[in-house]
């Protein structure tokens, strides 16, 4: 493997890491929010609560873990997107900065408002929606060069039916995975209530997710063929990906091992996710740049993936305990612990 | 918007975001620290007080934190999005420590999540200490790597440049620049040095308002004693900063100190006014800044007069130099005097006045880290890489960063509003008092049942 191969890989595992405990996050505030609106919230504040509180830090590392590991692997990408995604950055980093700081206030300081629930979860809806324009960017088509700068076109940009079918993906997609690994916990936690409701939520938001999946694989053709072909020759990807999905949606209505429903839902996001990755190869942003001329030079590459290496040596343990004392450990999850923060 | 703007509020932006997170980032790197030692201290001394400090410093610093992380994310991407042309060609050569500093953050919040959720969940307190040293170090360690990127941009080495190209890279000779000692050095021992003071200023302000709680005394003692140490580190680290400054960066040294002509036996100007070129109402220490530059009374300091009138950082960082080493020493003179009160038994520093003078202490230190940092940014203009790249090469071209600004600047508004009065009512509700009677009511109820933990 090349080094820029095994860098965007590295990169698109964090991104693919984010993207699901992201998305348990984000689609864990809008429910929350939700039964405050339909005042259900005694069924589902506690097992969210649980399961966030000590772990929202480390889901917003993972971003920042993405976006700085791109610039140090290919500085181009600074260059491109820094310069065009100004606006739509700026606005998503404006809604995390109010997710991360309210649900810290609310959790930690006495806790408040109805109104902080809200924004928090409509935050939560409106973050996946402007994260994913860089996504429909990258498709090509919506920056011109004015004098070897790059400009975005928000008038392409915001007519284009691509732009409007990765929104919704973005959204139906946090929704069902959030509300899928929801049942699971909720499940773990004996709490039969929540877990009827989540469950609901997820089989609601499945099908809205595998529509505007599909969709999108469509606008594709028109909008940007090459990408469209490469996609059909990974064609057994996508059909896997399909198959696990219905496996989930079967667990789910069977009420059967939320466990598995789990795994297999995360199989499913991966192999779609790399299948669409894989194929975007070797382009970074069509048409102007390649993971190969943006790559940074091989010293430093070298140096980023032995600081990687070791990094991971650290991180794997850390995570693992994290994990094990709070998500796996039955005590925790089930509320039987006393492990009020601080 | 023409190019000139965009340079123009992308550099305001920067400040804006740069000035607020400092706030936060000083808090977190410091404030574990004395988290760690207070609950060591408790263990070790078996003192229920300690350990209550500790907890409730760790109560408040999440609050912390979690505006340290979202500004942090935000200036993270905003390098990307407002200095993309710096980015791309620096990205080359120090994308390295940048990189390493998201391990850090990592591992601080793993830990953290773990530290805040375990309180009672281990017999042995020691167990939990344990816990809270990753989220030291990676705090720390935080500092480090940042500051090492900010050094490169002051001292940059590493790289060859050929017909604008970057050639034959080396990322850690780039690490390991100059600058990098006297920086990272100084940026972590002030950060240490302002929690200290943050902290006892509570404790002061506490003691001020009629609690009488030998708890408040305790903390009062040992934050004060720890500022002390840190300040007196503090003020060594900056002497030899300004030894780097005039080694490798003249310019910066010489406009703070309105230094003009190189020449010998150079005097330090402190405080004054500049009235045109005219130096007015200073006052003027013979041989101190050959002393502070060279440690030697005679030996020659660079002045102004050896540089392009293009390439001078404006003269008013003289001010912002003058206040971080103000309230440097004023705060070495409120420390050491309480701690020599101390054992002296001297009334007057349990005295109200002096009390409000340690309060007073916590803003300033904050205000001595925002001038030390400006000083350090401003003084490095027109360059964003010394001799290599200046500020408006390296701005972004995008329109519709004034629109941002104002975003960004209303989002801290809240979140600084915000986080202030969480931690209030966080204390305000829960006073010392009624958590002490809580936690004896609890022993005494588990004690009953048998001490089922
Ligand atoms: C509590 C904060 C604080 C205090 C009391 C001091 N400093 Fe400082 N100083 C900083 C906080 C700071 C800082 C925020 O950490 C800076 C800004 C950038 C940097 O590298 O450190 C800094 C920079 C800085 C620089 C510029 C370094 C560079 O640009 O590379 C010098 C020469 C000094 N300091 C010298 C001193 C001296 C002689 C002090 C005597 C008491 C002093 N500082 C107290
Ligand atoms: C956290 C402490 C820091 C503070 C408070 C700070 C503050 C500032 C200030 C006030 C300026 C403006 C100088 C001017 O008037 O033009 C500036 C410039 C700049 N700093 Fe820093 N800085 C800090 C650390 C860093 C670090 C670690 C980096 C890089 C990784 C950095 C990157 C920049 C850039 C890109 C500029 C150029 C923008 C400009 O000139 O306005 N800064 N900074
Ligand atoms: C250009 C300058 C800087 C950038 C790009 C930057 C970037 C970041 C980022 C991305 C985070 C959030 C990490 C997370 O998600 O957990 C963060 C937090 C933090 N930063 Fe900064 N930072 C800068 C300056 C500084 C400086 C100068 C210091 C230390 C003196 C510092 C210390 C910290 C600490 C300790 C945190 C963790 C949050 C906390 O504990 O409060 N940062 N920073």
């Amino acid at each position: 493997m090349s080094l820029e191969v095994l860098g965007i890989t590295v990169l698109m595992t964090f991104l693919f890491g984010y993207i699901i405990v992201g998305a348990i996050d984000f689609g864990a505030g809008f429910f929350n929010a939700y039964s405050l609106l339909t005042g259900k919230e005694h069924i589902l504040t506690n097992v969210i609560q649980r399961y966030l509180s000590p772990v929202w830090e480390v889901t917003n590392v993972f971003l920042v873990f993405f976006f700085v590991g791109m610039v140090g692997f290919f500085p181009s990408t600074a260059f491109y997107y820094g310069t065009t995604m100004l606006v739509p950055l700026s606005i998503a980093l404006i809604l995390l900065a109010i997710r991360g700081s309210y649900y810290a206030f609310e959790t930690y300081g006495a806790s408040g408002h109805k109104g902080y629930s809200f924004m928090y979860g409509m935050a939560g809806i409106l973050l996946p929606a402007s994260l994913s324009i860089v996504l429909t960017i990258s498709e090509g088509g919506f920056i011109d060069m004015v004098d070897g700068q790059p400009v975005l076109d928000y008038g392409a940009l915001f007519t284009s039916p691509l732009t409007w079918s990765i929104v919704f993906l973005s959204i139906a997609a946090t929704l069902y995975i959030s509300a899928v690994f929801l049942t699971w916990y909720a499940d773990k936690a004996g709490d039969r209530d929540a877990t009827e409701l989540l469950r609901k939520y997820a089989l609601i938001w499945s099908l809205p997710t595998i529509i505007t999946a599909g969709g999108i694989v469509w606008e594709l053709r028109s909008h940007n063929a090459e990408h469209y072909n490469q996609l059909l020759g990974l064609w057994w990807m996508f059909a896997l990906s399909g198959a696990l999905f219905i496996g989930t949606v079967y667990l789910l209505w069977k009420r059967h091992n939320y466990g598995l429903a789990v795994w297999l839902l995360i199989g499913q996001f991966a192999l779609a996710f790399y299948g669409y990755g894989i194929a975007h190869y070797p382009y970074l942003l069509y048409p102007h740049l390649t993971i190969h001329d943006s790559f940074t030079n091989p010293a430093m590459a070298t140096a980023l993936i032995i600081a990687f290496i070791l990094g991971l040596g650290l991180l794997i343990p850390s995570l693992y305990l994290l994990l094990r004392l709070f998500l796996f450990n039955k005590d925790y999850v089930k509320g039987r612990k006393k492990d009020e923060h601080a | 918007m023409g190019n000139e703007e965009s340079v123009f509020f992308s550099r305001v932006l920067t400040e804006l975001t740069l000035s607020f997170h400092i706030i936060y980032a000083t808090i977190g790197v410091g404030v574990p620290l004395m988290i760690m030692i207070a609950q060591w201290v408790g263990i070790k001394k078996n003192d229920e007080h300690y350990i209550l400090l500790a907890r409730r410093w760790a109560r408040g610093f999440v609050i912390t934190v979690a505006v340290g992380v979202v500004t942090g994310t935000a200036i993270g991407m905003q390098l990307s999005l407002l200095w993309p042309n710096f980015m791309e060609l620096a990205g080359q050569v120090i994308a390295l420590p940048l990189f390493m500093e998201t391990f850090a953050f990592f591992f601080e919040a793993i830990f953290l999540g773990i530290y805040l959720y375990t309180w009672d969940r281990f017999d042995n307190q020691k167990k939990h200490l344990l816990l809270l040293v990753p989220v030291a170090l990676g705090a720390s360690f935080s500092a480090v790597f940042i500051t090492i990127v900010n050094a490169f941009m002051n001292a940059p080495q590493g790289f060859d440049l050929v017909d604008g190209e970057l050639v034959n890279i080396q990322p850690l000779v780039a690490m390991f620049n100059p600058a990098m000692p006297t920086k990272v050095a100084h940026v972590v021992i002030t950060a240490y040095m302002t929690s200290a003071f943050i902290l006892a200023a509570i404790a002061a302000f506490r003691l001020l308002k009629g609690s009488d709680h030998v708890y408040h005394k305790k903390a009062l003692f040992l934050t004060m004693k720890l500022g002390l140490i840190f300040s007196i580190g503090a003020a060594i680290i900056g002497d030899f900063s300004g030894k780097y400054l005039a080694e490798y960066q003249p310019e910066k040294l010489a406009a703070a100190e309105w230094h003009f002509e190189t020449e010998g036996e150079a005097p330090l100007m402190l405080y004054g006014i500049l009235d045109g070129q005219e130096v007015k109402y200073t006052i003027t220490i013979p041989y101190a800044l050959s002393i502070l530059a060279h440690s030697d009374p005679t030996a020659e300091v660079i002045g102004l007069n050896d540089f392009p009138e293009d390439e001078i950082p404006p003269l008013y960082i003289h001010y912002l130099f003058d206040t971080m080493v103000t309230i440097g020493v004023l705060m070495i003179m409120v420390s050491g005097l309480y701690w020599l009160g101390r054992h002296m038994r001297w009334r007057f520093i349990h005295s109200r006045w002096y009390r409000w003078l340690i309060v007073a202490g916590g803003p300033l230190t904050v205000i001595a880290i925002e001038a030390g940092w400006w000083y350090a940014e401003v003084g490095r203009q027109p360059w964003i890489l010394r001799d290599i790249m200046k500020v408006p090469e390296a701005a972004t071209t995008s329109g519709h960063v004034d629109t941002m600004l104002y975003l960004f600047a209303t989002l801290y508004l809240i979140l600084g509003v915000g986080s202030v009065v969480v931690l209030r009512r966080m204390f305000r509700n829960n006073p010392i008092e009624r958590e002490i009677a809580d936690r004896e009511a609890e022993v005494r109820e588990g004690t009953r049942k048998g001490g089922d933990h």
